[in-house]
């Protein structure tokens, strides 16, 4: 689903972001990506989102190598991955519906189509009640539901997150996580950078750890040498 | 594309006070270059207006038979060059020096005055250069005595004319620039207050021709509405000096029509510029 190999990707002013970093993420899985500020995280997922190319190496999401995909058929590749924020990223001056909405009307669906698509994804996320609300009228935690509806609307084979819990307070947190789990449960992965290692530790999943640039953990290497030595 | 419309009609309603900013600057931006083509215009039409006072005055040798100086008039008329040619006798131009001079009209006496062959050029034969070989010519006919054109007003008023389109086409550019300059400035920071929307627009996967769309509608739409805006204060303008200078020529149909399309062009074109330089940043 998503592959890295030997991807170093240096800034002209801030220098290294990533060192030959090589991981693999299969279909269905769910993965956290952690590590201090400034370790890599955020411009990984950059990577996988195609807002950033590699400066060496190879990045491959859904089959498409990012390294050779021509300009005019990233957004096409973008339908085809989910991705939600700290900060939600929802245009402020539009009802949650008409949120929703926009990332099914960029495709070209039609009008009958949509209507029904947004009311299932508001029901998903727990939102049926707060469709003609405005961004600024509903609670972090919700606004942050209506981000992971608009993610999902396309039908993504990836959900891409960048510390989607950052800005919520514990209750939330959990809502929102539990909502990753059941949306990872019907069969997309998801890529998940957070700082929160109490979150980390209670779920019990692939971690990959960076440090300066570098893939300095991967919890699926260690199971798998766990598992050899037994 | 009814989506890009929408898209387009809803930015206005959301922003109705940076709208309204955009099309006002648009507007007085128009209505400086639209003052600049009526002064323009006017300029043109009052030396048109003595350029078709430019004439070639030759005079007849007293005692020509009329058969001669008919039969010359139709060689001259047939000149390239040559608008009109009149025979003047005698007595019309006595007539015609009594009715200039005004108060000295009793100076002349009758049979003083020559008859003269007048000759009018075609508009875009009055230089100086033209008016002296038509005059070469006339003067060629054995039964003109001398031809006078005013040598040296003619060669003021074609200096005159060729600083006027100099000074035209200069002021012109400039104003023109100025406008786009200001034009493009106003559609750029409309693009940059939207720049998060257009982000979110490609974070769900919106093309480039998706995002720009609106924008490019919205940019001719607000030129239009500048430019209807700046002709109707054109118009007002031209109505007032009409009422308490002078009478002015305003623009035709044709004219009007053009600025307005020309602002919807600027309009379009600064935000295409200003969204494609925002899509290659981000």
């Amino acid at each position: 689903m998503i592959r890295f190999r030997h991807v170093t990707k240096a800034y002209a002013r801030t220098g290294l972001a990533l060192n030959d970093v090589s991981f693999h993420v299969s279909k269905g899985e769910f993965v956290f990506l952690t590590g201090p500020s400034g370790s890599g995280k955020s411009t990984i997922l950059k990577l996988v989102f195609l807002e950033e190319r590699p400066t060496i190496g190879d990045v491959k999401v859904s089959g498409v190598s990012t390294t050779t995909v021509r300009g005019r058929d990233v957004p096409r590749l973008r339908r085809k991955l989910g991705v939600i924020f700290q900060d939600f990223r929802l245009l402020e001056d539009r009802t949650v519906e008409a949120n929703i909405a926009f990332a099914l009307e960029v495709t070209g669906a039609s009008r009958s189509a949509i209507g029904p698509k947004v009311s299932r994804l508001l029901s998903q996320v727990g939102l049926g009640s707060k469709a003609t609300a405005m961004p600024r009228e509903i609670s972090g935690g919700e606004q942050q539901r209506v981000a992971i509806a608009r993610a999902l609307a396309n039908d993504p084979t990836v959900l891409i997150a960048d510390e989607p819990t950052g800005n919520l307070d514990e209750r939330a947190t959990r809502g929102i996580f539990q909502l990753l789990r059941e949306i990872n449960a019907s069969g997309t992965a998801v890529l998940m950078a957070t700082h929160d290692l109490e979150l980390i530790r209670r779920a019990e999943c692939r971690t990959l750890e960076l440090n300066h640039g570098r893939l300095v953990f991967d919890s699926a290497e260690r199971d798998a040498t766990a598992d050899a030595g037994r | 594309m009814m989506l890009a419309w929408r898209e387009a009609i809803l930015a206005f309603r959301r922003a109705p006070v940076l709208s309204v900013l955009s099309i006002t600057t648009i507007a007085f931006s128009l209505f400086a270059f639209g003052l600049f083509g009526l002064v323009a215009l006017n300029i043109r039409k009052a030396l048109t207006q003595v350029e078709e006072r430019v004439e070639i005055r030759a005079f007849v040798i007293d005692g020509t038979p009329v058969e001669v100086t008919s039969a010359a008039l139709g060689d001259i008329t047939a000149f390239p060059e040559v608008a009109s040619a009149n025979l003047v006798t005698p007595e019309q131009a006595l007539v015609r020096a009594r009715r200039e001079l005004g108060e000295f009209s009793d100076v002349f006496e009758a049979g003083i005055l020559p008859a003269s062959i007048d000759v009018r050029l075609k508009e875009g034969h009055r230089d100086p250069a033209t008016v002296q070989a038509v005059a070469g010519r006339v003067k060629n006919f054995e039964f003109v005595d001398d031809v006078r054109f005013g040598e040296e007003w003619v060669q003021k008023l074609y200096r005159i004319r060729n600083l006027a389109t100099v000074a035209g086409v200069v002021l012109g550019l400039t104003f023109a620039a100025v406008a786009v300059i200001i034009i493009g400035s106003t559609i750029r920071m409309a693009v940059l207050a939207r720049s998060r929307e257009i982000r979110i627009m490609r974070l769900v996967g919106a093309t480039d021709g998706f995002v720009r769309s609106p924008f490019l509608i919205e940019g001719a739409l607000k030129g239009m509405l500048g430019g209807v805006l700046a002709l109707l204060l054109t118009a007002a303008t031209n109505s007032l000096i009409g009422r308490f200078v002078f009478s002015t020529e305003f623009f035709d149909g044709r004219l009007a029509l053009a600025g307005v399309l020309a602002g919807a062009l600027i309009g379009l074109l600064g935000s295409a510029v200003s969204v494609g330089r925002h899509l290659r940043e981000m």
